[in-house]
């Protein structure tokens, strides 16, 4: 912050604008710009903030018209009663341990191996079967869907997590992607330096590449945590038994019960506060980590 | 190369070790990619070919999945028309503002990173959670927004209760999830050399001829990668539609993966949506051709090819 400031007094005027006058112009554009801007950003956080501020409410506060933007008094036992309307402990437990940890746990192990083996081992062929892994990038999961389903089911797995958890232990196209950047910046001499001494490949992967891309480590797993976290389709078709069902199918169902009129009251406001806890993670996770989300996104379109 | 002479074999033990190195660690990818795509995708092909409800073995149809969906289905078209009407407008309004709202976050701005978290961060919120609020929001009689609308003596917006309306509404939602794009176009944006616009200034180029010959053709590279993920993602949108509408009302918003997904997991017709997974996945393909051809006018690789 303190470098936009400084650089805002010192910046010399570029030349072309004084030698024209054209000083009322960039005043305007400047003008323009945040007039722009602080709207724009204010609709892109206003669902967020309908979301936590409705589930402070109650009914009465939910129907008035016009909308209430600032609830009193607040409501905060609303984000205890929903959640327990439904077994949301039970839904938290089931993304947590049956679905987010083994997902990030299998995905960054088996890519990182992957990555290791398309950028730091040299070995005829590699560049164009890398290729393949491209490809399969931005190849529609629709087209795989109907087959997966067809050969979980006739392996006995549906209604468990393993459809959704077993593949991530062969790698992830994007991630394998996105690591081999990664390890690709790294010098050669330093793998070089390690075989002579005798390391073997897994030992320079784990002792020496792994301890300086942690930060790489991070972002890919954040990548993998987000993507099973909000993971919506993938156990909509898996899975059948309400005891098994993870956060994004349960906010569902309470909002199956919160349309049936009359089943209880607070429907709304229960289903923000639900909805809220199940977002918070996200953004606390994005407001601690902002970094490595803001530089993973950047790198995922640096080779365009 | 000592082993270009060698003529026994041609490689040296060093590149035999390399490749036998290699080729371990890159297994769990390649068993993953004949399991979860080669084999799936031949076999898509196959059921695509057959009438297959899960409970009694294929039944060989030879074309005819394909027949019936060009020539005998009007829903099919109707599904055709909604998701190219989605992915016509919300991939390159989504990345035209994407990329807007990237510039002038470039520009010598206070507190950018605020800004920017705040336009990034619907991006990342399970989208079941924001199909929820927005659906609040959407409603008739009880939202947000027409609560304001009708305080104020305004007609009413029927966002997802009408035909006309859905669409555009769902568009809008998938709009606001496009903070990726901007954070990608943010960071292509900063590494464009300030010393090109310093000498683009000199010369008498004003903001748009900057913009026009200095910005777009030195991210132009990020402009492709956005448009073609962007047109993969929208042609399978799901989530949000189908908790949003379900396809309707009057299926104005049965896109084509609600369309899919009816018919292999609703009314059990695996080879109808093999068939239909199939179609996409050529359109899908034309689509990106086009793009990626069309680009050679218009992308700008610097000094690198």
């Amino acid at each position: 912050m303190t470098t936009i400031a400084s650089e805002s007094t010192t910046r010399p005027v570029p030349r072309h604008y004084r030698d024209t006058g054209n000083r009322w112009q960039t005043v305007l554009l400047e003008v323009f710009k945040y007039a722009v801007l602080i709207p724009l950003t204010l609709s892109f956080a206003f669902p967020l903030y309908w979301m936590i501020s409705s589930a402070l409410k109650v009914d009465s506060q939910v129907y008035t018209m016009p909308p209430i933007l600032l609830p009193f008094p607040v409501h905060p036992e609303n984000f205890i009663n929903g959640w327990q309307i439904l077994p949301f402990t039970q839904y938290a437990v089931n993304s947590v341990v049956f679905y987010t940890v083994p997902a990030v746990a299998f995905t960054v192990l088996s890519s990182t191996i992957v990555a290791y083996g398309f950028s730091r081992i040299r070995w005829p062929g590699r560049d164009t079967i890398f290729w393949l892994v491209v490809m399969t990038m931005m190849l529609p999961w629709a087209v795989t869907m109907v087959p997966l389903f067809i050969t979980f089911k006739w392996l006995g797995w549906l209604d468990t997590y393993r459809p959704l958890v077993v593949p991530a232990l062969f790698s992830h196209p994007y991630i394998v992607f996105l690591l081999r950047q990664f390890f690709m910046t790294l010098p050669e001499e330093l793998s070089d330096a390690a075989r002579i001494d005798g390391a073997s490949e897994f030992g320079i992967l784990f002792r020496i590449i792994l301890p300086l891309t942690k930060p790489a480590l991070a972002v890919v797993a954040l990548f993998r945590f987000l993507w099973a976290w909000n993971d919506y389709l993938g156990p909509l078709i898996y899975l059948r038994d309400e005891n098994r069902y993870p956060l994004a199918l349960g906010i569902e169902q309470l909002s199956r019960r919160a349309n049936d009129v009359g089943n209880f009251s607070n429907g709304i406001p229960y289903l923000m506060a639900v909805s809220t806890l199940v977002a918070l993670p996200i953004i606390v996770t994005f407001f601690f980590a902002q970094r490595t989300f803001i530089e993973g996104i950047s790198l995922t379109g640096m080779k365009g | 190369m000592a082993a270009s002479t060698e003529k026994v074999s041609r490689y040296t033990p060093q590149e035999w070790r390399n490749l036998r190195l290699g080729l371990l660690f890159v297994s769990p990818w390649a068993l993953g990619f004949l399991l979860f795509t080669i084999y799936p995708l031949l076999s898509s092909l196959y059921y695509s070919l057959t009438r297959y409800d899960l409970l009694r073995p294929p039944v060989f149809l030879g074309a005819k999945n394909y027949l019936t969906l060009f020539f005998d289905d009007p829903h099919f078209w109707n599904v055709m028309y909604n998701t190219l009407f989605y992915v016509g407008l919300s991939v390159p309004f989504g990345v035209g503002a994407a990329f807007i709202i990237a510039n002038m976050l470039n520009s010598r701005i206070v507190a950018r990173s605020f800004f920017r978290s705040v336009i990034y961060v619907p991006s990342i919120v399970p989208a079941v959670a924001s199909a929820m609020v927005w659906q609040f929001l959407m409603n008739v009689q009880y939202g947000a927004v027409n609560g304001v609308l009708r305080y104020f003596g305004l007609p009413i917006i029927p966002f997802l209760s009408n035909p006309g309306w859905a669409k555009p509404s769902l568009i809008l939602v998938a709009i606001w999830a496009q903070g990726a794009a901007v954070v990608i176009f943010l960071a292509a944006l900063q590494d464009v050399p300030r010393s090109l616009y310093e000498a683009a200034t000199v010369d008498g180029a004003n903001l748009w001829h900057r913009f026009r010959n200095v910005t777009i053709p030195l991210t132009s590279p990020i402009i492709l990668f956005n448009l073609i993920m962007g047109l993969i993602v929208a042609f399978q949108e799901f989530t949000v539609p189908w908790l949003l509408t379900e396809g309707g009302p009057m299926n104005s918003t049965e896109f084509y993966l609600i369309h899919l997904y009816r018919n292999a997991f609703e009314y059990l017709r695996m080879g109808k949506a093999s068939a239909l997974a199939w179609i996409l996945f050529l359109i899908i393909v034309v689509f990106s051709l086009i793009i990626f051809k069309s680009s050679a006018r218009w992308v700008y690789y610097g000094g690198e090819k």
